[in-house]
């Protein structure tokens, strides 16, 4: 379908989309888990008619608004970049994947920006109730844009409720519902918001600690630090649960992201689970070289996570690239034979179309539909071309799940030491909870990481290689479009942070 | 009901829905038009203080209004989606800049320890209101002048030219209609200011701005609708589906359909007795009939482009490449399920126009801002 593709042109594209959703990715988890802790912080107040909580409660949403703004800039780019740079894409799964976009604005983004004006600035303008009820919806409405970005997202991992058509040569979709349903939509929608609400709370807790080491608005800081530690708690069982789902279904519907996550070159029965390891970079697929320079294993965990037994075959990168007859894995091999016989029946079937031979037509059709799944592997070049960067993957994914333990036991230290009323004295916890600031932005990146990275070369799993997917642009251009966002973001991500640190150096009076 | 439709009338409606959004944003964008008179009209620290905050409150609507444009294309014609985003890309991306960079100024401005300064945030609200709406301006003119593409047998895009949509501002007519949105934003942006601002100095001197930028719209809204009565359009042949020049052809679309020209009148009417009441009779409320006047000649000016066996989007170069509704939409489940959730639409208009209600409910005044830690 695409005869000359210029691969630097792609990487760039790749680039690009990277550099901006990871800038957008810097902000919005601040807003889905800070907006339901002010929700909570104004309830109090709401409650109370305690002017403390309520000073408390707008330094928070003084921080949360910065932090809006920049969220709101980097996410309109996003949108329009699936038009400017896959533009194929777009074109080609635009009926099912636009809906969700399209969805989203109707239904979240208004909410976020009509309620988002009241929250802000209605204190002297609209009644205390409605008030309240205006925070709420700010953090309803952020968190509901979330799901349906998740679904466009969680369809391109696992494209479900679709067929192609192969007269208009596109992807149409057949069931809504299967689509909004997915299981790696609602994975990804409970693990994304929940792992969200995880690094809010640390971001108040970090924050807090940081007015509890300079001695400063102690009771705010100490507030703050019982109702994000008992949501970060909350949240992090949840982060947990939920990750441990989205491991799982990547098992089923994405095995290959599943081996390069482990590292897992030759499959096995029993799969054991690498606690920690140092990958070996001149491994190559089908080599004998050892993947891990140096590695401590849990045994038949892999198995057990993955398929919930641990006596379980996991395949490795190896069984997926040429394939497994003894636990029946089709290899990559066959099928970039079947997806060419897809390819050449489908270019076939048009021609024959063109030419108004329907009883051809008819039979190449036929012919078609029984490569027609494996369509996508026709545009690869050779079989390991669907090994995603195992490193990177392997890396983020462990990062991830290494501070996802540490989490948790960072709030309920926290707790602790709060209920003892001794929380000011624990000066080394407190140093521990500012520098977990930090960590909750990394563990959270090196989600996406492992979710994007993970899926090449696929666009779209199995479907669309990145390839095919793009615009028609020559390298020079999106390379400047590329520096001029990595330029713009960066001076406002360092507005952004110096403006944040002045405001919480100057704390709640200042504001 | 709506499942029983055929896929011609959801393309209507689709064409219908998007046209609404894309003319409640022409309205909207008073935001733009009051970003420029902040640098232009407001004097001193209070009266820009006043501008800002009174836009503080709406800027998101309008933003989100863009998003929603863009995010109903999508779904609803993704061929236009990919072939005008990733065709005429330097135009969307400059476009996208100049709302990036008015999205943090409102937050940043006033901000101590800000990096580059409220003139600098001032600067990109300016931009944001002048070339922003401006190169809108063009890309919407190109629905009429048409533009260099060529679509291959997989409907992918190739461009014709290395300026990637920005040649569009080139052309005359393109560029009369940009000037003319800019200048309609900043008369609409006097009579929202008008409307929510408690101060007569300020307030003084946008009526007169009001008054003045709409004069200085009108020949280029002249030049657009007589270049649109006069010009050659492209059309689609009825029988043969064929792409062609015709003589004439939206003028013949005007007269064809009363639903358009009635729209354009009372839509001008409208604008202008907007102008009038605010500047000759001084009241507060022209902007009401600014902006549904604006809205209407919006929903003309789309409905002019997508009608009646007309390419929205034709390609001057390759007319067999040209997109019409008909073509570039998404299939009949899809529209079939957009047509469904777009029935949350009424409701979303409902509660932006109730919190706009509660919000707008007292002017804005020095106090206020003075008073409000959170005043940006
Ligand atoms: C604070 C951030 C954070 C923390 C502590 C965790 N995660 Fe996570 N993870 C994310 C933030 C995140 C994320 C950014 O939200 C991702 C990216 C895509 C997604 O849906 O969520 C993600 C993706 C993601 C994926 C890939 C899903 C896919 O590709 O579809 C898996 C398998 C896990 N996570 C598993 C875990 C496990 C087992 C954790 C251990 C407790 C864990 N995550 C902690
Ligand atoms: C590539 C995919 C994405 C696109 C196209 C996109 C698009 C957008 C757009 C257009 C906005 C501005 C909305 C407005 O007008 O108010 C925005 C903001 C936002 N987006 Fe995204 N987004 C993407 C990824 C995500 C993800 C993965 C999430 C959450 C899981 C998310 C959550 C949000 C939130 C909460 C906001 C509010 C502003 C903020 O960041 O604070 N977005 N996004
Ligand atoms: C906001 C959170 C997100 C982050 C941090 C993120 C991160 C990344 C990264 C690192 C890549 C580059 C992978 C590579 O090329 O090796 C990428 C690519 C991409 N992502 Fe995401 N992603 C996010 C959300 C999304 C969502 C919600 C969608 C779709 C709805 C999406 C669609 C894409 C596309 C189309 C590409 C380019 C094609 C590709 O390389 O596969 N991303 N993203």
């Amino acid at each position: 379908m695409l005869e000359q593709v210029d691969l630097t042109q792609v990487n760039w594209a790749r680039a690009q989309f990277a550099l901006t959703a990871m800038y957008h990715w810097i902000f919005v988890p601040l807003t889905l888990g800070l907006s339901f802790l002010l929700a909570f912080f104004h309830t109090i107040y709401f409650k109370t008619g305690n002017e403390e909580w309520k000073r408390l409660t707008k330094f928070w949403m003084t921080l949360f608004a910065i932090n809006f703004a920049i969220g709101v800039a980097t996410g309109i780019i996003l949108e329009f970049q699936f038009g400017t740079n896959w533009s194929n894409y777009s074109w080609m799964v635009g009926d099912i994947f636009g809906a969700p976009l399209a969805a989203e604005g109707i239904f979240a983004f208004f909410l976020e920006a009509t309620f988002f004006a009241v929250m802000f600035f209605g204190w002297n303008r609209v009644s205390k109730r409605f008030h309240l009820f205006s925070t709420w919806m700010v953090a309803f409405g952020s968190n509901l844009s979330a799901l349906w970005i998740l679904v466009a997202n969680g369809w391109m991992q696992f494209p479900t409720g679709m067929q192609f058509n192969p007269d208009s040569a596109r992807f149409e979709m057949h069931n809504f519902w299967e689509v909004l349903f997915s299981p790696v939509a609602i994975s990804k929608f409970t693990h994304a918001t929940s792992s969200s609400f995880q690094m809010a709370c640390l971001f108040v807790v970090g924050v807090s600690s940081w007015y509890l080491l300079k001695g400063r608005h102690g009771l705010m800081a100490k507030r703050s630090i019982i109702v994000a530690s008992v949501f970060g708690i909350l949240s992090s069982g949840f982060v947990a649960f939920t990750g441990d789902e989205a491991a799982y279904t990547v098992a089923s519907k994405q095995p290959m992201k599943l081996a390069a996550m482990e590292g897992l070159y030759d499959g096995e029965k029993g799969a054991s689970i690498i606690a920690m390891g140092i990958v070996n970079n001149t491994k190559e697929v089908g080599d004998n070289q050892d993947p891990f320079i140096f590695d401590v294993k849990i045994p038949g965990l892999l198995s057990l996570l993955a398929k919930r037994d641990i006596d379980s075959f996991v395949p490795g990168i190896n069984d997926l690239v040429y394939g497994n007859k003894e636990h029946n894995v089709i290899g990559a091999d066959e099928r970039m034979a079947n997806g060419k016989m897809a390819l050449a029946n489908l270019k076939a079937y048009k021609n024959a179309k063109e030419l108004g031979d329907s009883a051809s037509a008819e039979r190449i059709l036929v012919e078609f539909n029984k490569y027609r799944d494996d369509m996508g592997y026709g545009y690869l070049n050779k079989p390991s071309d669907i090994v995603p960067p195992v490193p990177t993957t392997f890396y983020s994914f462990h990062i991830m799940v290494i501070l996802g333990t540490l989490f948790p036991v960072i709030f309920l230290l926290f707790l602790f030491f709060a209920k003892k009323g001794t929380l000011q004295s624990q000066r080394w916890l407190l140093n521990l909870g500012l520098a977990c600031l930090p960590l909750g932005y990394i563990a959270s990146e090196a989600g996406w990481v492992v979710a994007e990275v993970g899926r090449q070369p696929w666009a779209i799993q199995g479907l669309m290689p990145v390839s095919v997917a793009n615009t028609n642009l020559t390298t020079g251009t999106v390379q400047t479009s590329f520096f001029m966002f990595f330029a713009l973001f960066t001076l406002l991500l360092i507005a952004e942070i110096k403006i944040m640190m002045t405001q919480i150096k100057n704390g709640p009076e200042e504001n | 009901m709506i499942g029983q439709l055929d896929l011609s009338t959801l393309q209507h409606i689709w064409w219908i829905i998007a046209s609404l959004v894309g003319s409640l944003f022409l309205f909207l964008t008073f935001v733009q038009g009051g970003q420029t008179l902040l640098l232009t009209l407001a004097s001193g620290d209070d009266e820009k203080s006043l501008v800002v905050n009174s836009l503080g409150t709406k800027w998101e609507i309008t933003f989100t209004t863009l998003v929603l444009f863009g995010g109903a294309l999508f779904a609803a014609f993704p061929k236009f989606y990919a072939t005008s985003f990733g065709g005429a890309y330097w135009v969307w991306m400059l476009i996208l800049f100049t709302f990036i960079i008015q999205a943090v100024s409102y937050e940043f401005r006033k901000k101590p320890n800000n990096l580059l300064g409220t003139p600098v945030y001032d600067t990109f609200l300016f931009i944001n209101g002048s070339v922003g709406i401006l190169l809108i301006g063009t890309a919407v003119g190109t629905f009429f002048t048409g533009s260099a593409f060529v679509l291959n047998e997989y409907n992918q895009v190739t461009w014709q030219t290395p300026f990637r949509g920005l040649e569009a501002a080139l052309n005359f007519f393109n560029l009369s209609l940009g000037l003319f949105l800019v200048f309609l934003a900043r008369s609409l942006g006097g009579m929202y200011f008008v409307n929510n601002i408690d101060h007569n100095k300020l307030t003084e001197k946008c009526r007169r701005s009001v008054w003045v930028n709409f004069l200085v719209s009108l020949p280029f809204l002249l030049y657009v609708l007589v270049s649109l009565i006069v010009m050659k359009g492209f059309a689609i042949h009825a029988e043969t589906g064929e792409v062609f020049m015709q003589k004439g052809k939206y003028l013949m679309n005007l007269i064809g359909n009363p639903v358009i020209v009635t729209l354009l009148a009372i839509g001008l009417i409208l604008v202008i007795y907007g102008v009038v009441v605010t500047y000759l009779q001084r009241k507060d409320h022209g902007i009401w009939f600014g902006g549904v006047g604006t809205v209407l000649v919006g929903l003309a000016i789309f409905f002019l482009a997508g009608f009646n066996n007309t390419p929205f989007y034709p390609s001057s170069f390759d007319l067999q490449s040209s997109l019409s509704i008909a073509n570039a939409s998404s299939s009949h489940y899809t529209l079939t399920a957009m047509t469904y959730i777009a029935l949350a639409v009424p409701f979303v208009l409902g509660y932006i126009a109730y919190v706009w209600k509660l919000m707008n409910a007292r002017k804005l005044t020095l106090t206020d801002v003075i008073n409000d830690d959170k005043a940006y």
